[in-house]
């Protein structure tokens, strides 16, 4: 059986709505957190695949930057949680953190 | 061939020129950070973080100026291997950008005191957040874009939830980075996706190979242009990926607000417009259509949202969203014209937006504490000066003729006109809608002007202090100045648009 790079690209689409739908459904800010990061890891098996097919680089040179702003912005986020947990002494999930509405 | 063996390697060439903009609010950004850590004592390391700041603005803007005087006469061109544009488009917006930073560091020059807050790190994160605009406005490939996107986003979500002792501002902070984390990983998908169609990241391979090659199989394109379109959606404030704006805009310390609302707007519509013009010029028939509901569904959302409130920065948030359609009729007229009177627009409500929000900050008082309605009814007897700035600024929201909202609108009104078709159309629903958002900047206009109900405790309004007075005036008299004589403006927003890289 070969694996043709389409498999790799309908994997990456797959966890990517995975990322997405998790987003969307999960209440646990850390988990959705987590839901982002799935989704940029699945873009970047897109990027190395369509690399590989078009036979060009720029692709994975992108899946470097891609890499650096994750990892920023999980220093952020993981950041924000921990100041809204010392602040509010609750639970971290979506549903806690609503006073603004209207 | 060198001695090793090797091929060597052969960098791209640099035009200082070309990136001094954004490299020059980098590093002020990098030296108040430095300073920082040098000085301890607050009372010397904040007055001189500004001292650096505003150096920094001054700096970047003669880079501006240079990078004007050298594309009029020589013409536009790209740098670092066609990574980096320098053309008018980059400049005007860079300009927006820039002034809007020297507003929103002029409103937290006491703001910060007041809320008793560090202010180095937030001049810092500022100037960051404003040279990855800057970055933005003039990048030709979307890997660039990605990157000064973070860069803008990154540092922005910090300063929302800057005041982390209200929990409204951590809050906003919140929701701006799960909304605004969750939107960038789906513009990135758009962007593999249309790399994965056309074979390059850059904007102008991507127009030459969508010139050359017919496609047998659109769908990848068109998913990767879908995606891209609504990452952007989410940082313009474009309905339906709004839903963070009122809450994020509310939450924020205000002089973020007034940032996010001019300097954001400009800089995300700038990479939207040069993704769309530059890179899929060739099918326009494609993105029209999905601009036009874009723009339809901003305008309706904004107009009819901020009906419903009863807060003066959440209405003021459903207005940006309406704003956002405005300048989207322009986008999607697909002209030249549309262009330049999108970019009118961006300038023009720049400066709408930090006057108004410098006054909400004023009335709010301490903590943005109170920003409801309620607490506008009577400020034409305690502060006169006040209400007839915000009347003014807020008539110039709503379009009145001889102010300068007017000529933001009639440009984008004409822009459509001309383009014809379903874009008549369009501009026939903005003007419905503006009818409706009129009714709600009158509806706050109208209450400043009422009296407060007798023997109700107000909470007293601090006085004006000398930065947000600054930019207060010089936003009304900006809006007078544009509304009666426009022709500086739109002859710059014309020649910018000449200027554009293809």
């Amino acid at each position: 059986m070969i694996i043709t790079p389409t498999w790799y690209l309908v994997l990456a689409a797959a966890l990517f709505a995975i990322g997405a739908v998790g987003m969307l459904v999960r209440r646990n800010v850390i988990v959705m957190f987590m839901c982002v990061e799935l989704m940029l890891n699945a873009v970047n098996l897109t990027f190395v695949t369509f690399s590989k097919t078009l036979n060009d680089l720029s692709g994975q040179v992108a899946v470097f930057f891609v890499l650096v702003v994750a990892a920023a912005e999980v220093a952020i986020g993981l950041a924000l949680i921990v100041a809204i947990f010392r602040r509010r002494h609750t639970g971290t999930t979506a549903d806690d953190i609503s006073e603004l509405r209207g | 061939m060198n001695p090793l063996g090797a091929a060597s390697i052969i960098t791209p060439g640099v035009d200082w020129l070309g990136v001094a903009p954004v490299a020059l609010l980098a590093l002020a950004a990098i030296g108040i950070v430095l300073q920082r850590s040098i000085l301890r004592r607050a009372s010397v390391a904040y007055p001189s973080a500004l001292v650096v700041a505003a150096v920094g603005i001054i700096l970047s803007a003669v880079a501006l100026a240079a990078q004007w005087s050298r594309v009029q006469t020589d013409g536009s061109y790209t740098t670092l291997s066609n990574m980096v544009a320098v053309d008018g488009f980059s400049i005007f917006i860079g300009g927006v950008v820039l002034f809007a930073t020297a507003c929103s560091v002029l409103l937290a020059s006491r703001y910060l005191d007041r809320e008793r807050l560090d202010g180095p790190e937030y001049l810092a994160l500022m100037l960051l957040s404003a040279s990855g605009m800057l970055a933005m406005s003039s990048s030709n490939d979307l890997i660039a874009i990605f990157v000064a996107l973070e860069i803008v986003s990154i540092p922005l979500y910090v300063l929302v939830a800057y005041d982390r002792r209200r929990s409204t501002s951590l809050e906003a902070g919140m929701k701006y980075f799960l909304l605004g984390a969750f939107a960038s990983a789906v513009f990135l998908y758009g962007i593999a996706l249309t790399y994965g169609a056309t074979g390059s990241t850059g904007l102008v391979g991507i127009a030459n190979y969508l010139s050359e090659v017919t496609l047998l199989e659109r769908g990848t394109l068109l998913a990767g242009l879908v995606l891209m379109l609504v990452g952007l959606g989410f940082k313009v404030a474009a309905a339906p990926f709004h839903m963070w704006t009122p809450d994020v805009y509310q939450g924020a310390p205000t002089p973020v607000t007034a940032f996010m609302a001019s300097a954001t707007k400009a800089a995300a519509f700038a990479a939207l417009i040069r993704i769309l013009y530059t890179g899929l010029g060739g099918s326009s028939s494609d993105w029209r259509p999905l601009l036009w509901v874009l723009a339809v569904l901003s305008l309706l959302v904004g107009s009819i949202g901020a009906v419903i409130q009863t807060d003066v920065k959440r209405m003021l948030a459903y207005s940006s969203i309406n704003h956002a359609g405005f300048i989207l009729i322009g986008v999607q007229a697909g002209t030249i014209k549309g262009v330049s009177s999108a970019l009118t627009y961006l300038a023009i409500y720049a400066f709408l937006a930090v006057g108004s929000f410098a006054i909400v900050g004023v009335v709010a008082g301490r903590g943005d504490a109170d920003s409801d309605l309620e607490r506008f009814k009577g400020l034409s007897t305690r502060r006169s000066a006040l209400s007839w700035a915000f009347t003014l600024l807020l008539l110039a929201q709503a379009g009145v003729p001889l102010t300068a909202g007017f000529i933001a609108k009639f440009g984008v009104f004409s822009a459509a006109a001309g383009a014809g078709g379903t874009s008549y159309l369009l501009a026939l629903i903005g003007m419905l809608t503006a009818a409706i958002a009129a009714f709600v900047y009158l509806r706050i206009a109208a209450t400043m002007f009422t009296p407060a109900v007798e023997g109700t405790e107000m909470a007293p309004i601090a006085k004006v202090d000398l930065g947000t007075g600054i930019v207060i005036g010089f936003s009304c008299a900006l809006t007078i100045v544009i509304g009666v004589a426009p022709g500086l403006l739109l002859g710059l927003a014309e020649r910018a648009t000449l200027l554009f890289v293809r």
